[in-house]
């Protein structure tokens, strides 16, 4: 077993979603939560194996697409100062803040670097003492513990010219909004495997019980994800609403502890903007007082800077609340693609308007 | 961003006293930091992401979840 393969077997697809089909008797909307959830529905076709009564709505888990604008221009005003390298993800290098990206910041002469780990930021850091090394640092809760391994290893081999720029997100207060909030009705969420991986289940209960809804932590291969739909659509027939975990080979009841321990060391609990949604109370993590030494935003003195935002007829804070789809968006495939983005849902490797238009899906019905 | 893929650890290693692993991914090996998977060992897939392992595969779950898929289908997994 090698954990892939065997996950993406066309067979046990079918057989799957066979049985949705036999257990929907009437109609329900699930929303996927994470962007590689989308992308993997879109890249397979899963929705279209799907009964037409099973409707999934695309979520808000793309990191990329909710960081802040204005945070973007934030690193962007670091990578231009002369004696700093800026390092991020390599998703987070076109997505447009409020009027440039980090790449054309790195044509102007700023010096931008893509990093695989937070800890390859630190070893340059080390490698470099003459310059300041920035990291970047966005993401859910299965991202959060790389940072916080960063910020704990700099502290602990007194690595000076090294901090953060954090804008890390938590999923549950965002499943909470979307259920309190005007929007699309969601019968049931598949929830983002690898942020159960690090987090586990608990903390979804409390969402689950409050608003009856089912929530199955799910996997990113075909197999799991039409096995999460059943798992919700046998709830939901059964006017059931509990907690699942479909993706149990990966995600244990109480998740990965050691991570949640280093989460809690450096970072607290803060409100927090997500880009196209707004401020939601206590869905970010922001560095203690005892990793100041590491915020590049205290550091260097960070003001706030001015939102200079054109007008746009970009859809993307719609689309990241399921509200409307990709192709409901009249820029989409023409003035906006992903050699030219207006938005970050068609610039990052899971936004949903990426995946629609990379794997030609310009013509599903709204 | 929050993926993490699935890769097979070859070898346990500590670099400046941090536990790392060297980690296949198809064949494409990474160093891998195992802080958040000390109890890992040689030949356990792990799930990496942004160069940590976030957890151990069960392979005896998702042997037994595949089996009872493949129980519940009358043609035997043959289709």
């Amino acid at each position: 077993m090698k954990f892939v393969d065997e996950y993406r077997d066309p067979g046990q697809a079918r057989r799957l979603a066979a049985a949705i089909a036999e257990t929907a008797t009437q109609p329900w909307t699930l929303m996927e939560v994470c962007g590689g959830q989308t992308h993997a529905i879109m890249k397979f076709g899963i929705d279209q194996l799907l009964p037409k009564d099973v409707t999934l709505l695309h979520g808000p888990g793309c990191p990329v697409c909710v960081t802040p604008a204005l945070a973007i221009d934030q690193a962007i005003a670091l990578a231009e100062q002369n004696d700093v390298v800026l390092c991020t993800f390599g998703d987070m290098i076109r997505v447009p803040g409020s009027g440039q990206s980090l790449s054309t910041a790195k044509a102007r002469g700023g010096d931008v670097r893509i990093v695989y780990s937070p800890l390859d930021a630190l070893a340059l850091a080390e490698a470099t003492p003459n310059k300041e090394i920035v990291f970047f640092a966005i993401g859910f809760e299965t991202t959060a513990p790389t940072t916080a391994m960063a910020a704990f290893e700099a502290q602990r081999r007194s690595v000076q010219n090294f901090s953060l720029l954090v804008s890390h997100v938590r999923v549950p207060p965002a499943l909470d909004a979307l259920l309190t909030t005007e929007g699309p009705k969601i019968d049931a969420f598949l929830a983002a495997g690898h942020v159960c991986a690090i987090m586990g289940l608990s903390e979804y209960e409390p969402i689950c019980a409050r608003h009856g809804v089912p929530i199955v932590a799910t996997g990113f291969e075909p197999v799991d994800i039409l096995e999460g739909v059943l798992m919700c659509v046998r709830q939901l027939e059964a006017d059931r609403a509990e907690v699942e975990n479909q993706y149990a080979r990966a995600v244990r009841h109480k998740g990965n502890g050691a991570a949640q321990e280093l989460i809690s060391a450096v970072f607290e609990v803060a409100d927090q903007e997500w880009r196209g949604i707004g401020e939601l109370a206590a869905s970010g993590l922001r560095l203690r007082e005892t990793f100041r030494a590491y915020n590049a935003a205290k550091k260097f003195a960070l003001a706030p800077v001015a939102d200079v935002r054109s007008e746009t007829p970009c859809i993307s804070g719609d689309v990241l609340r399921g509200v409307k789809r990709p192709n409901d968006c009249p820029a989409f495939g023409k003035a906006c693609s992903p050699e030219r983005p207006l938005g970050a849902t068609m610039v990052s490797s899971e936004g949903a308007c990426a995946a629609y238009y990379r794997y030609a899906r310009k013509n599903i019905p709204a | 961003m929050c993926l993490a893929v699935p890769g097979e650890l070859l070898e346990v290693d500590n670099v400046d006293a941090l536990p790392m692993g060297r980690v296949s991914f198809g064949g494409v090996v990474k160093e891998i930091c195992l802080a958040y998977t000390p109890e890992a060992k040689t030949g356990d897939y792990v799930l990496a992401h942004a160069g940590f392992a976030i957890s151990i595969l069960d392979k005896c779950e998702a042997t037994q979840r595949m089996e009872a898929f493949t129980a519940d289908d009358p043609s035997g997994g043959q289709t």
